[in-house]
């Protein structure tokens, strides 16, 4: 079970990373426990300065854009 | 072979290039296609349109691409990193500049904002960032550049960063530190350790496609929408229709058009089409100007947005400052023009 979480405070790019976990884990069958994370001051928790940021197991993989495919499905297949 | 991006990046350069300089002869003969005469109102109109867009949206492709590049090397915690701990004045007009190069979006001011509180970046220095990264920006300074020159483009860019370093300078004497909102003035500042992300070249130029098919993908359709409100202006409004309220001798023409601006919101690919169309048609420089700065500098979603850490009273300061700067702006340009 990966512990995923999208930062992001409902922006539109936001949106589309948390599309974009979920199709992938759908398509690699992996299993994921997806969180939002939406308030301002547990984004900065996590030293985030620009949304949408995705923390995978407890660590910042990706901040300030919608990540390529490519790169989502390398943090599922553990790499 | 054909899958190194090295290698398609040569050949779209070389399309590129090619369609750049063949675009004058190429829309002259589509025009002639039309069944219209070129000497019409309608023929005009046409002229502008399948010249100016094609070549605007060219321009915008390359420009993109290459900020794209640029933008992988000034992250937003490099610049905060940059900016800690420096005292207003030289590092205002540092971060003016960092807000030129650093990738912005307003939906990640507050972020921003907190992550440069937080960092002991001091406040001043942190409006300048804030002023400058949305008004001077990458794909305005394209299609001044395309639209009206270069020079026209270079006094935007200067501007624009003046009112950014000023602004940010009065701002900062001001001492508001009080008035931001109680939770981030509780917020403990901490010292941040930056690393960067190891980047090869290729992925460099990756980032470079990534925002061509971001920031084109997403503003084409008001580049046209522009330029079609713009073709429709050169066409068929008189000349001179607009030097009566928006020429140089009309002096309320400029407090009107910030007032008009500010709450006004479109990016600057969407306006610039239209200011162009009338300045052509009489409307002074200095009040165009001030107009689109207006607009793209300060919208009600972005304030909107920023009321999560600043108080009312702060956005007011904050707006009157940056307005005042930008009516500056437009005055002086009438004069000395």
């Amino acid at each position: 079970m990966i512990d995923v979480k999208v930062l992001g405070g409902g922006c539109a790019n936001c949106k589309n990373t948390i599309k974009l976990v979920e199709e992938v884990a759908r398509e690699q069958g992996v299993e994921i426990k997806l969180e939002k994370v939406e308030d301002m001051q547990d984004i900065m928790a996590y030293d985030v300065m620009s949304t949408p940021g995705v923390v995978i197991n407890g660590s910042v993989v990706h901040r300030g854009s919608v990540p390529q495919r490519d790169r989502v499905m390398d943090w599922f297949s553990g790499e | 072979m054909f899958k190194d991006i090295r290698f398609q990046l040569i050949i779209a350069v070389l399309l590129w290039v090619g369609t750049y300089v063949s675009l004058i002869p190429l829309s002259e003969w589509v025009v002639s296609l039309f069944p219209v005469e070129r000497e019409s109102h309608l023929g005009e109109a046409m002229a502008f349109f399948i010249y100016d867009a094609p070549k605007v949206l060219l321009l915008l492709t390359a420009v993109v691409f290459v900020m794209g590049i640029i933008n992988t090397w000034f992250t937003p915690e490099r610049t905060r990193t940059l900016l800690a701990g420096r005292s207003l004045g030289l590092a205002n007009i540092l971060a003016a500049s960092l807000g030129v190069v650093t990738p912005f979006c307003s939906c990640s001011a507050v972020p921003l904002f907190i992550g440069f509180v937080q960092a002991g970046v001091p406040l001043g220095v942190t409006f300048s960032f804030l002023i400058a990264a949305p008004m001077v920006n990458e794909i305005a300074l394209t299609l001044l550049f395309g639209l009206f020159g270069w020079k026209v483009a270079l006094l935007y860019l200067v501007l624009g960063l003046l009112v950014a370093i000023l602004g940010g300078l009065v701002l900062g004497k001001l001492g508001l530190e009080k008035y931001l909102e109680q939770w981030v003035q509780d917020i403990e500042k901490k010292q941040h350790s930056f690393d960067a992300e190891q980047l090869t070249f290729s992925d460099r130029l990756q980032a470079g496609v990534v925002s061509v098919k971001d920031v084109v993908g997403k503003v084409w359709i008001y580049i046209l929408l522009g330029i079609s409100v713009g073709a429709f202006i050169h066409g068929f409004v008189p000349e001179n229709f607009m030097a009566s309220f928006m020429g140089k001798s009309a002096w309320w023409s400029v407090p009107l058009a910030v007032i008009i601006g500010v709450p006004m919101y479109s990016s600057a690919a969407g306006i610039i089409p239209v200011v162009q169309a009338l300045l052509a048609k009489g409307a002074a420089l200095g009040t165009a100007l001030a107009f689109m700065m207006s607009v793209v500098a300060l919208s009600l979603p972005e304030l909107i947005i920023l009321r999560k850490v600043l108080t009312l009273r702060l956005i007011i300061t904050f707006v009157s400052i940056v307005a005042s700067g930008i009516l500056l702006v437009g005055f002086i340009f009438n004069l000395v023009l």
